[in-house]
């Protein structure tokens, strides 16, 4: 072995060492460190793999279908395109689970004026409301189904707010009369009915129609309006709404 | 022995080395049934769709536990608010930090709209080439994924990434990003934003297939990508983009 050495050139003897270096090297990545460290295609498949095993929460619309029947409700309103998921919440564990794990269940005002409040950035056409004018003290389930949501038309009859008064004045001698025939009622008034009220007479002449001396009309109780109360306007002290006008 | 006898030797030895060596790289297959080559994933984003309701991040926080701080995000929302004297504002919906200089009466704002962001899953991405561990890379079917245990949390990437998508994730000090929610994407599920979007404000689907919601969105309008000028070729376009957004 010595006489081998010494009989090498020593230009070999130099190669030799860098050769055996380079070896020792290949060695240490190939062997020592861990494959998933040198070889990028390992280490991507290994993430990728790790990516993939995620557990899933969201379990797709398709999957309440299966079960619920408010689906096929939902599919024909204006919530169609939402998935369930979108208000109940994540649902993969319901679905393996039905019995035990419930999904959320929102009705609260708020959930809903999430996505239905006034918000000058929403795209025009959106049905949006102002919650503190909206009827503020229902949930808005009581009046709308979530899984069939109607937009809001405007009441066409004056009891659809004004029950009570509407409930007294049927008892009352004014009952044949329709509201509008002594209360103006501008078109706003039904859409924000506290900014702009509806008119009541200002004038004594209005009941007057009616009810004084010469008026045409045989049945109305008639008084006369020169000696009368002059002070007054006439509902300051007979509420026309009662069934006895006093 | 004869120098010129001896490399020969040596050298067919080393070269036969290299090529033994060749057949012992590990073969790299997949094992299950998704096969990466099919597919090349993208997103639609119609502006004028999104209401800046935020379920997108909340479903995207839950399906990939993002942490619930708001300083953490995979997916965003944004608010352009550009005013009448030609100021823009933007602010993160989930933020919910209210400033006193960004409240907006109607009268000053002359357009305002809400812009969905994420990854845009470049097909020539910054962030990968600045890792210096090559921690993130490009999947086959167009996802930039991060290997959490490869990554040193050095942030680079973080930097480097010109739409602000990436972030360290504060319990594991890893980067983390949207990932088009690789696990749910690969057993044929939609990502977990794009299945709650309640006014189908996402479209998700293969950059390539032309009967498909994100084909049909490619066709039916003019789109946008962000930055294009920084050649990163998004994979995310976007509908009605308006000239403000950055």
């Amino acid at each position: 072995m010595k006489m081998f050495l010494q009989k090498m050139p020593d230009a070999l003897k130099r190669v030799l060492a860098v050769f055996v270096l380079v070896a020792a090297a290949a060695v240490l990545v190939r062997v020592v460190l861990p494959a998933s460290l040198t070889d990028s295609r390992l280490h991507i498949k290994s993430t990728v793999e790790r990516e993939m095993a995620h557990p899933v929460r969201y379990a797709g619309s398709e999957a309440c279908a299966d079960c619920h029947e408010e689906y096929k409700v939902k599919q024909g309103g204006y919530h169609k395109n939402l998935s369930c998921e979108t208000c109940h919440g994540a649902a993969k564990e319901h679905s393996e689970n039905p019995s035990e794990l419930k999904p959320k269940l929102p009705r609260m005002r708020e959930f809903c004026a999430g996505c239905h409040t006034y918000n000058p950035s929403r795209p025009s056409g959106f049905p949006q409301v102002n919650p503190a004018a909206h009827n503020p003290l229902k949930v808005c389930v009581e009046c709308h189904n979530p899984h069939d949501p109607k937009p809001t038309r405007t009441p066409q009859e004056c009891s659809a707010c004004h029950a009570e008064i509407a409930r007294t004045k049927e008892l009352s001698p004014h009952a044949q009369l329709e509201c509008t025939n002594c209360h103006t009622v501008p078109q706003e008034h039904k859409l924000a009915p506290r900014s702009v009220r509806a008119g009541i007479p200002s004038e004594r002449s209005f009941c007057g129609k009616c009810h004084s001396k010469d008026s045409g009309r045989k049945e109305a109780p008639k008084v006369d309006f020169l000696t009368h109360g002059e002070k007054y306007l006439c509902w300051q002290c007979h509420y026309p709404h009662m069934p006895e006008v006093q | 022995m004869e120098r010129r006898r001896f490399l020969s030797k040596f050298m067919s030895i080393a070269a036969s080395a290299t090529v033994v060596s060749g057949f012992f790289k590990r073969a790299v297959a997949r094992t299950d049934g998704y096969d990466p080559k099919g597919h090349y994933y993208g997103m639609g984003i119609q502006i004028d769709k999104c209401i800046g309701c935020g379920k997108c991040v909340e479903a995207c926080k839950e399906e990939n536990n993002v942490p619930k701080e708001p300083f953490f995000f995979r997916t965003w929302v944004e608010r352009y608010v550009i005013k009448k004297d030609g100021e823009t504002s933007v602010q993160n919906t989930d933020m919910r930090i209210e400033r006193s200089n960004e409240v907006f009466t109607e009268r000053d704002i002359l357009r305002s709209f809400f812009v969905p962001k994420l990854c845009n899953q470049c097909d020539n991405p910054p962030c990968v080439q600045v890792c210096p561990v090559g921690a993130t890379f490009k999947t086959e079917d167009g996802v930039i994924l991060v290997d959490d245990e490869r990554c040193v949390g050095c942030r680079y990437c973080i930097q480097a990434c010109p739409y602000g998508a990436r972030y360290l994730h504060p319990e594991r000090e890893t980067a983390d990003k949207c990932t088009f929610c690789y696990h749910r994407i690969t057993k044929g599920m939609l990502p977990a934003c794009v299945e709650v979007c309640p006014s189908q404000a996402r479209i998700f689907g293969d950059v390539k297939s032309s009967a498909s919601p994100l084909g049909r969105f490619k066709r039916m309008n003019k789109l946008h990508v962000l930055k294009p000028s920084l050649n990163t070729e998004p994979k995310v376009s976007y509908s009605g983009l308006d000239g403000e957004v950055r």
